[in-house]
């Protein structure tokens, strides 16, 4: 039976592995999802033979998985793909608690998971199951706080006192000497300070990262929750439980790496959090005073530019999520390609607030993915573009970025859309953007202010081509 | 040399290799219990670290306008500590641990079924934009 339920974690973790890679393309995609659905499944059924289960066992379990599997698939239902960053961090928070509470199973019956008996677990044991624990708190709490952050329940804005980065540090070294403990006298107590320590750390490593930041945030967290699940799977010695984590957490780091590229920041700088935070007043009350008016244009004006543009290029972000503008976007670039103008759609790695949020948006407004491209891909082609089209977007596109030494964004990779003929800013006000730095494009002699929200201005230009 | 000499020379010869092998045999009883113990952890870090690199490579493959789907499925499938959580619910001899089982087993569930159909709905719409 062992060799069997061996063999059965085997063909899951090959299926998990199977399931990443069909993401490599939208074609492939939905076949390497049902991958991952088979795999879990197997796994699953597999457990459910394990030596040792019981009946009353089996009847919990199903319940377990009935409850929670319908508010699960109640709530995949109903989310609207605006709110996909904090259901992401919401669900996240879910693995880390589990993990917490699997280890907190492992060791109040240590025999069942064969790590020893009862007051008695081996050392090694012990050392894997604190770091599982620590692990899956930190993911919990930090994830709470980010979801709360993403859904608005709570300020997106840092939170940085004095003597964080000391009490955090502090907190670091008493949490390893709270293990060290543990490890060496397999106390209850012990086990629970952990959890509670871990979940104070993690809560408060995350207070200080802004709301834009989330991105990183959000991809640290998922590579968390895997690192959380294959430390559970070293202690109880179950091979798929770490094959499994160790592919979540490499797929997480990866992300965490690719986001923190698109904002030229390094990780540390990042985790260390409030950026932009200090920067805002000075640089905004500053700057702007000597600088040539901006140009405000009407939604009419904006129509009839783009009626006789040839290539027009539209950069979503955050905002046009907020402005829910996605489905009023792709009809206006549906009008314009009718009038046999060329429109693409320009991503910024870090557009929205968890990675690919802007492509899922504009994929289910219909977009055609072919339309959608990269920023290195599109860069080189607005220098031929008659139009760009900003909407919701800012700092990403800050030629401070480039030229700017003392700028907070310096370094960072924007696109270009200066070098269009004529570029469109949606936006609210003049307010700067997350990073706090003036946009220095507002005030370009070809740029054109569209100010209010971006959904309604959008309209106006879609009920002005129709004209 | 005579033949005598000869068979207790070989004799002591065999006696001292008897010898040797029970002095061999002694130390790997005592070094026995350490290497049970360091094995099967060794045997998983190799599958451990081995798994990271598939990772890497597998997902470095992942098309950027596909990022947020890949945090749905990896966002499901980490919750095979469900695994886990099923042993502590069905197999434990304490009701504590089969209360936490039943706790993560639930909470596993919410996000098993969440992330996979989350990334359905996600993908569904990456597909039927191919036709428009």
């Amino acid at each position: 039976m062992a060799t069997i339920s061996t063999l059965a974690y085997l063909v899951a973790a090959v299926l998990f592995i199977l399931a990443l890679r069909g993401l490599s393309h939208p074609e492939t995609s939905r076949r390497g999802n049902l991958y991952g659905m088979i795999g879990m499944a197997i796994a699953i059924v597999a457990t459910l033979f394990h030596h040792g289960m019981d009946l009353g066992g089996i009847v919990l379990i199903l319940v377990g998985l009935a409850l929670g599997g319908s508010v699960g698939a109640v709530v995949a239902k109903r989310i609207q793909m605006t709110a996909l960053p904090q259901l992401v961090a919401a669900f996240h928070s879910l693995v880390g608690m589990a993990a917490v509470f699997v280890a907190a199973g492992a060791f109040y019956s240590p025999e069942s998971f064969g790590i020893g008996t009862h007051g008695h677990i081996h050392t090694q044991s012990l050392i894997e199951m604190s770091l599982g624990i620590a692990i899956g708190a930190v993911t919990f709490s930090g994830s709470v706080i980010a979801f709360a952050k993403l859904d608005g329940r709570m300020s997106g804005a840092p939170i940085i006192f004095k003597g964080q980065h000391l009490l955090n540090a502090a907190l670091g070294a008493l949490l390893l000497v709270l293990v060290i403990a543990f490890v060496a006298t397999g106390s209850p107590v012990l086990f629970w300070l952990i959890a509670l320590l871990s979940f104070a750390l993690g809560f408060l490593l995350i207070i200080p990262i802004g709301g834009a930041d989330m991105p990183v945030v959000v991809s640290m967290l998922n590579s968390y929750s895997g690192w959380a699940a294959a430390g559970i799977g070293f202690t109880v010695g179950n091979l798929l439980l770490i094959v499994t984590g160790a592919l979540v957490g490499a797929s997480g780091a990866i992300l965490s790496y690719i986001m923190c590229k698109g904002m030229n920041r390094s990780i540390i700088n990042v985790l260390l959090g409030g950026f932009g935070a200090e920067a805002g007043g000075a640089a905004a009350g500053g700057a702007t005073a000597e600088r040539a008016p901006v140009k405000a244009g009407s939604p009419e004006d904006a129509a009839f530019i783009m009626k006789n543009a040839q290539k027009i290029i539209v950069v979503p972000g955050y905002g046009m999520a907020v402005a829910q503008a996605q489905q009023v976007l792709r009809e206006m670039g549906d009008l314009l390609k009718k009038e046999g103008a060329e429109v693409e759609y320009a991503i910024h790695p870090v557009a929205g607030r968890m990675p690919g949020h802007m492509n899922v948006l504009l994929a289910e407004a219909n977009v055609p993915y072919e339309d959608v491209k990269e920023l290195e891909e599109i860069n080189p082609e607005f220098a031929e573009a008659d139009v760009a089209y900003v909407i919701g977007a800012n700092d990403v596109t800050n030629p401070a970025a480039k030229t700017d030494k003392s700028s907070p964004i310096y370094g960072m990779p924007i696109l270009d859309v200066e070098r269009a003929k004529t570029v469109f800013f949606v936006k609210r006000g003049m307010s700067s953007g997350y990073a706090g730095v003036d946009n220095e494009l507002f005030f370009r002699p070809n740029t054109m202010m569209l100010f209010g929200d971006a959904k309604k201005v959008t309209q106006e230009i879609v009920q002005a081509l129709q004209k | 040399m005579n033949p005598t000499d000869l068979a207790n020379q070989a004799t002591a010869t065999a006696n001292r290799a008897l010898e040797l092998a029970e002095a061999a045999r002694r130390a790997a009883e005592a070094v026995a219990p350490v290497a049970q113990a360091a094995e099967p952890f060794l045997y998983l870090l190799t599958i451990f670290l081995m798994a990271c690199f598939v990772g890497y490579y597998v997902v470095w493959n992942v098309t950027p306008a596909l990022h947020s789907p890949l945090m749905g499925v990896t966002n499901a499938i980490s919750s095979v500590i469900v695994v886990g959580a099923i042993l502590a619910a069905g197999t434990a001899d304490s009701t504590l641990a089969r209360i936490f089982g039943f706790i993560a087993v639930t909470l596993a569930a919410v996000n098993i079924f969440g992330g996979f159909l989350v990334t359905r709905r996600m993908l569904a719409m990456f597909q039927s934009k191919k036709k428009g």
